[in-house]
């Protein structure tokens, strides 16, 4: 990270007081840990159930039942296949595929060298261009199983 | 953009109307202004760079004063992105690239057109210059969405300049709670999230019902793949639904609202922002709203990822900061809500109509749509087609219109096999029910369901069991698990269905799909899991036979199935041009010299396909 890493705590704190300590913000407030550590540390779980005064159990079961929650470190680049319905009869599944077989992995996993983490999504609504492949945010669309190779070259 | 003023609180309808008023005569009709799609379909494909482009061209030729520039939201016809529409002609420039940026700002400044931008027509390959001569648009009818590119959503005044919260005022000064919501009945305005319940009839129970406090909820969970209408108003037009909200909370008696939206719109996300912080300075939002009184905050809350999430009590629930899991709904959300209140959730789509139905009359409304769906809808058209993008329909316009005249019809001349609606809870409709008028009546009385608006074309090569099967392994990683039928049941769906398409289908297996399909309708808590048996039983009743042939033959008609499917290279058609070879990632064909057919080892090959895409002379033969 660029900026001085602040303490869990600090950080956890700022989160909380920008939602009011609001305990429907619970989803959002998630989020935003999210955002700031790439996945929900455990520590800050602890944080938030405690600023919110909620059971810690509470915190686990919202963390671990939504699908964009990690409580894992994730890699540098997020590869995320859409696997929508346009994209599926367009082939998306031959595409995810590709990128199992290149990384080694399946997806929601991530490379050993943290250099990607492989996920799956639901659309992004972008269904004139599928398959659609997003890594770090940016949209690569008509992806083939030939182009996967050349794609994931520009993420190091 | 006028973006750092900051904005003044209005205190009276007639604030409004003079602010309003000045806006409009502050703007030039006349003037030349570029639109450039900024939606998340043609961001994708650069529009971004297209807006910087415009951007550094108009400011270095000082053309800043005489040609405006407006980023919006979707118009629509994302196959055709990155858009730019020059206004007021309406000419329609479509796949622009930023190289492209000078010659259309010439052209524009004298008052010509770039011919090679403009859209051909595929029937009769003639250009076309205007937007609303393009096929695509031609059909439609766009209550909603044609205000997406005369708005910048970032801008409450483009809004308000269109006649934006008139209707807002209208109802907190002239009409009482009562008459809004006899208004709203009288138009016969359905649910547009796919379940089709009037929504008149839902405030008034809202409003009726016992509780301290009534909330005022927005779904914008638009969970179903292939279906981004709602995530175009909502970043195109955001606030025609505040407004829509807004008249809701007055008539409903609610005065805090939710915009529940999903965490993977960013853009919407944003855009929603903006505009409640916009409509919050101007007093449209907050205490004593244009001093009527009337209070209404509204909070945006980012969803989880969770599809189960856009059910009304598992959406509440998240809102709860709880876990999305629905509950048994004996009791009503319009009784029983968030935080145990009356709470009344209605979708994108239909806020987005309420303003209209109040500035234009329940009659006026009615009279556009069948007998019992009234007003337009939008669809996302997607799949094997040619003109992907948002259209909007008045209701009772047929599947073949939809798909032929609007859609263009097929690619690459393939045969059409069915249209799947109403996202995984709905069905595939095959071919002979095309001439089938849309509304909420007839898409049921098939097998399958309005839902919340996707229409997904499949053509000959989409095989049914495998789309089946894509449905109910979706909704089996999104059941909740709160309940056995759904969660036991689709698992139970899914691993015939897998095994059927691996070639392992047993005698007896559709029949035990079909039972475990009645058992879910009965019996499941909500109605993701009540549906969910809808894309299986629309398949096997209109393609019976492809079931059969996976099962008996071990044969995938539609050559999607992998394990059911073999490469071939056809030794006459191949000329050893070698693209195969580099396609390959395995190393499985062979090279065998200048025009030599190549040679491809079964043993080695994976069945990616690879070969086959890459491959323009036919030569690879899926079997």
């Amino acid at each position: 990270m660029k900026t001085k890493t602040k303490p869990a705590k600090q950080k956890v704190k700022t989160v909380l007081d920008r939602h009011q300590r609001d305990r429907g913000m619970l989803v959002a407030i998630l989020q935003d840990i999210q955002a700031e550590y790439n996945y929900l540390p455990k520590k800050a779980l602890t944080e938030v159930s405690q600023g919110l005064d909620i059971p810690l159990t509470q915190v686990y079961s919202v963390a671990s039942f939504f699908k964009a929650f990690s409580l894992k470190p994730r890699g540098r680049h997020i590869i995320n296949v859409c696997l929508g319905t346009a994209c599926h009869v367009r082939g998306a599944v031959r595409v995810l595929d590709e990128i199992e077989r290149r990384l080694g992995i399946k997806a929601g996993g991530t490379t050993k060298d943290h250099r990607y983490t492989l996920e799956t999504v639901n659309c992004v609504g972008a269904c004139a261009l599928g398959p659609i492949v997003i890594i770090d945010g940016n949209y690569s669309g008509e992806m083939k199983a030939d182009g996967v190779k050349a794609l994931l070259k520009g993420y190091k | 953009m006028g973006k750092e003023k900051v904005l003044k609180r209005l205190g009276s309808p007639q604030e409004l109307e003079a602010l309003r008023a000045s806006i409009v005569k502050s703007r030039d009709p006349k003037q030349a202004c570029l639109v450039v799609c900024g939606g998340t379909g043609c961001l994708a494909l650069g529009a971004q760079k297209v807006i910087t482009a415009f951007r550094r061209e108009l400011k270095e030729r000082g053309l800043e004063d005489k040609v405006s520039l407006r980023v919006t939201g979707c118009p629509g016809f994302c196959e055709r992105g990155p858009l730019v529409v020059v206004k007021p002609e309406n000419i329609l420039y479509q796949q622009v690239k930023s190289e492209d940026v000078a010659e259309i700002v010439s052209a524009t400044v004298k008052g010509k057109i770039v011919d090679r931008l403009l859209y051909t027509d595929p029937g009769t390959g003639k250009k076309i210059t205007y937007e609303s001569d393009v096929p695509f648009y031609k059909k439609q009818k766009r209550l909603l969405l044609s205000d997406n590119s005369n708005i910048d959503p970032t801008e409450i005044r483009d809004y308000l300049a269109l006649g934006g919260y008139a209707a807002l005022s209208k109802v907190l000064f002239d009409l009482s709670p009562e008459a809004v919501i006899k208004e709203v009945k009288k138009s016969g305005l359905r649910g547009r999230g796919g379940g089709g319940f009037p929504t008149g009839v839902k405030w008034e129970s809202c409003r009726q019902a016992p509780g301290d406090k009534r909330y005022i909820i927005c779904n914008c969970d638009e969970g179903d793949p292939g279906a981004f209408m709602d995530r175009s108003l909502m970043e195109g037009n955001p606030h025609s639904v505040l407004e829509g909200m807004l008249i809701g909370a007055y008539a409903i008696g609610g005065h805090e609202g939710y915009i529940y939206v999903r965490n993977e719109y960013p853009l919407a996300v944003r855009n929603a922002e903006i505009a409640v912080k916009q409509a919050e300075e101007l007093g449209l939002l907050g205490k004593n709203i244009l001093g009527s009184g009337f209070d209404f905050d509204i909070k945006i809350s980012r969803g989880g990822g969770a599809f189960v999430c856009g059910e009304s009590t598992a959406l509440m629930a998240s809102l709860e900061g709880k876990v999305g899991e629905p509950r048994a709904k004996y009791v009503h959300t319009v009784e029983k809500g968030l935080w145990e209140q009356p709470t009344n959730l209605n979708n994108v789509e239909t806020w987005a109509n309420v303003p209209l139905i109040i500035e234009n009359g329940a009659d006026w409304y009615a009279k556009i749509g069948t007998a019992g769906s009234k007003g337009t809808k939008i669809f996302s058209l997607v799949g094997k087609i040619n003109n992907t993008g948002l259209v909007e329909v008045p209701m009772g316009i047929t599947l073949r219109e939809v798909i032929y005249d609007i859609g263009g019809g097929i690619p690459e001349g393939k045969k059409f096999k069915a249209v799947q609606t109403g996202g995984p809870s709905g069905g595939c409709i095959p071919e002979d029910k095309l001439d089938l008028p849309v509304d909420f009546d007839e898409l049921d009385r098939v097998g399958s369901m309005m839902g919340s608006g996707g229409m997904i074309v499949m053509d000959e090569n989409s095989c049914m069991v495998d789309i089946a099967k894509y449905f109910i392994s979706f909704l089996e990683g999104e059941s909740c698990g709160k309940c056995v039928p759904c969660r036991e049941g689709l698992k139970r769906m899914s691993q015939i269905l897998a095994r059927i398409t691996e070639g392992k289908g047993k005698d007896g297996d559709i029949d035990l799909l079909e039972r475990l399909s009645a058992t879910l309708v009965d019996s499941s808590l909500c109605a993701l899991g009540s549906t969910a048996p809808n894309p299986v039983l629309t398949t096997l009743r209109y393609f019976r036979d492809e079931y059969e042939a996976h099962i008996k033959d071990k044969r995938c008609p539609a050559g999607v199935c992998k394990e059911l499917v073999t490469y071939l290279i056809d030794e006459k058609k191949c000329p050893g041009c070698g693209l195969c070879v580099k396609a390959c990632p395995v190393e499985a064909i062979t090279d065998m010299g200048k025009k030599k057919p190549v040679v491809l080892d079964q043993e080695k090959c994976i069945k990616c396909g690879a070969c086959y895409d890459v491959c323009n002379l036919g030569a690879v033969i899926r079997k």
